[in-house]
């Protein structure tokens, strides 16, 4: 990493599995970002997409305008919304030395450094399948995740982010979500 | 020219849309009369959007869902001699499928907006980015612009119209942004309100339209005697595109304070080696460009938008100072010289007594992503065959081999 | 046919219907039709018309007035075809060399 490409942009990759709602989530948490007055881009890794799938999606954030095309490398913020993920794919490739790693785990942010070797930057746990299964009954963990993201992040604020998915998912489904976006934003710990 | 003024920021609607989202917004916008479209990936969320909008009952528009691309252009041909607005979308096979009426509907005069998610062609079957779709069909007789993000393929697909329409070009033309890459890519979008697009754009205003109270005939047989006076018909109406783009965008400026030109230019004046590339890897070659110049390189990017009619003037003059122009381009021509790029270059360069070295890199097959670093890796090699004093006339880069 | 490539209508559009009667292909006759009104038809009970329906010029009227049936061959467009003459079921027509 000799070079900087992303100077003044907030890069974040997200791993999940296909289905699971991590192209919406990224797409979410960039309209939140632009309601804030940012430039976005919001872009999922497309292949053959099959439900189950690991999947990729990348969100980048600036004040100015963004010029670069190409899949982040480097991330300044990793969130992985699936548990049984973390032992196929290694969420800390690339991340910054001073990067974030959230993670949908039942695991403390200390036991997830030693799992990863991850001795710098942050840690953000959070329980979001159990919180998911408690206030959505079905596993939607990609909201929940996201606000334990948000949180440790202070990207943008919790109630923009709060009522873009409210917009995009007006009634029930958007409150549940908010309920669960907001008992994660309390429950996500830090380490 | 219509008169057009500023449309105040408060009166913009700004939303987070994909390259696709964008167009199909546009093309809500300009009012189409008629959209003959065959869904095809990464095209699809345009034709799905527009669906939407016909559904909710947003769009006036005749939406013909055809059964093949070959069908869909035709139908477009066909709306389009009534002196209909006409639109369509497609990409890589589907692109192809259209070929054959392709050449009828520039020939026929046909003002059709096609806009492509530039996508790889099979084998092996392949749903992501490269030029190889559209750049195959540069002697088609279409005008082809180029978008690098969102908020242009949505300016773009405006300007479209009032390019094609206009009584001096009377060509279809085509709006192309990379696929997945752009198409997908969630991006600020600053949107006018209808009644500006309104104004902006009028109502079309067709020359000879098919009417069956003044009944004529459109595409009859000409042969050895008139065809070849046709083609220079044709071939004069698309030189007029510059003069007439240079007018829309202006006009498009006064109304929104954004313009593009046929190039971009990006730290040219100074640089002594120039990218010369477009679409989203112009983007990224920016990026790399400032971040070379913090270590001191004298590098700027030429962005070119219009890739027919080639802007010869304009691409010359930015670039013939340079002492090496580096081309990257997501298309092979198998068999050629070097690729339809390089090769526009190069021939634009001919008549001048000294030429800048140019260099040409195929980039980006099939969606292989193009990193900064890619870019990198072409500036340095340029360099050393700068250095060396000659260069291969094009090599692939970002290829295991 | 020496009109330059701005002397005639754009993408090559016919712009005047109908224009296919300025062309009279009467001109590249070499044989033409002769008829025998003894064996006609349509001269014998205003029947048959064959020749008038096959005919691909519309060079072929036929005619009745007063209960009288007659015909005439337009020249200015009749090009010697001889569909007529073949499609005749009697052998009424025959062509014969101009």
């Amino acid at each position: 990493m000799a070079l900087d490409f992303a100077k003044g942009i907030t890069e974040f990759r997200w791993h999940g599995r296909g289905g699971q709602g991590v192209v919406t989530s990224n797409q979410m948490l960039g309209k939140a970002a632009l309601a804030e007055g940012r430039y976005i881009q919001a872009f999922p890794e497309f292949g053959p997409e099959r439900t189950g799938a690991p999947v990729r999606a990348f969100l980048r954030i600036s004040k100015d305008p963004i010029q670069i095309y190409a899949q982040v490398y480097h991330p300044d913020i990793v969130v992985c919304i699936d548990p049984t993920l973390l032992d196929v794919v290694n969420p800390t490739e690339g991340l910054k030395e001073d990067g974030v790693l959230v993670l949908n785990t039942t695991m403390s942010p200390q036991e997830v450094r030693d799992k990863f070797d991850f001795r710098t930057g942050k840690v953000v746990t959070v329980d979001a399948s159990k919180i998911a299964m408690d206030i959505l009954g079905r596993p939607f963990y990609n909201m929940p995740t996201m606000a334990a993201a948000v949180k440790a992040t202070g990207i943008v604020k919790l109630e923009t982010v709060i009522q873009t998915v409210l917009d995009r998912y007006p009634g029930k489904i958007g409150e549940l979500n908010k309920a669960a976006m907001e008992r994660a934003s309390e429950e996500a710990q830090v380490g | 020219m219509t008169t057009v003024e500023r449309i105040p920021a408060e009166k913009m609607k700004i939303e987070g849309l994909t390259g696709d989202a964008a167009i199909a917004h546009a093309l809500k916008q300009a009012d189409v009369d008629v959209l003959a479209a065959y869904p095809i990936t990464p095209q699809t969320i345009i034709v799905e959007d527009f669906e939407k909008f016909y559904a909710n009952g947003e769009v006036k528009t005749k939406v013909i869902p055809v059964e093949s691309e070959h069908s869909a252009m035709s139908a477009c041909v066909g709306a389009s001699a009534t002196g209909a607005r006409v639109a369509t979308a497609t990409a890589s096979a589907g692109l192809a499928l259209m070929w054959e009426i392709l050449y009828c509907a520039a020939s026929m005069r046909m003002p059709i907006v096609l806009t492509v998610a530039n996508r790889a062609l099979s084998a092996p079957i392949n749903i992501h980015n490269d030029w190889s779709d559209s750049y195959g069909a540069r002697d088609s007789g279409f005008i082809q612009l180029y978008c690098q993000n969102s908020q242009e393929a949505y300016d773009t697909t405006l300007m479209a119209f009032k390019l094609a329409e206009d009584h001096r070009v009377l060509l279809p033309v085509m709006v192309c942004i990379d696929g997945f890459i752009l198409s997908h890519n969630v991006e600020r979008v600053e949107m006018l309100p209808d009644d500006a697009v309104k104004k902006f754009l009028g109502v079309r205003e067709p020359v000879q339209p098919l009417d069956p109270k003044n009944p004529i005939t459109m595409g009859p047989l000409a042969l050895t005697d008139y065809y070849f006076e046709f083609k220079e018909q044709q071939d004069r109406a698309i030189h007029a595109a510059p003069e007439v783009f240079k007018e829309v965008e202006e006009a498009f400026k006064k109304m929104t304070g954004r313009s593009y030109g046929m190039v971009e230019d990006y730290k040219t004046e100074d640089a002594e080696i120039i990218i010369l590339t477009h679409s989203t890897p112009a983007g990224t070659a920016k990026v790399v460009a400032d971040t070379l110049r913090e270590q001191g390189e004298k590098v700027g990017v030429l962005r070119l938008k219009m890739f027919r009619p080639f802007p010869v003037k304009e691409v010359v003059e930015k670039v013939k100072h340079a002492k090496a122009v580096i081309v990257f381009e997501k298309c092979l021509s198998f068999g050629a010289t070097c690729n339809p790029l390089a090769l526009e270059l190069r021939a634009a360069l001919y008549n001048l007594d000294e030429r800048p070295m140019v260099t040409d890199f195929v980039i980006g097959l099939g969606g292989r992503d193009v990193p900064p670093t890619t870019i990198v890796e072409g500036y340095n090699k340029t360099k050393e065959y700068l250095a060396k004093g000659e260069a291969p006339l094009y090599e692939t880069l970002g290829v295991r081999k | 046919m020496n009109e330059k490539f701005n002397e005639i209508p754009m993408a090559g559009n016919i712009i005047k219907p109908g224009n296919a009667l300025e062309y009279k292909t009467g001109g590249w006759r070499a044989e033409r039709p002769v008829h025998n009104d003894e064996t006609c038809l349509w001269i014998k009970n205003g029947t048959c018309g064959l020749c008038w329906i096959f005919c691909p010029d519309d060079a072929i009227r036929l005619i009745e007035k007063d209960g009288k049936y007659s015909y005439e061959y337009d020249y200015d467009y009749c090009k010697g075809c001889g569909i007529c003459a073949n499609q005749c079921p009697t052998s009424s027509i025959k062509m014969e060399s101009e």
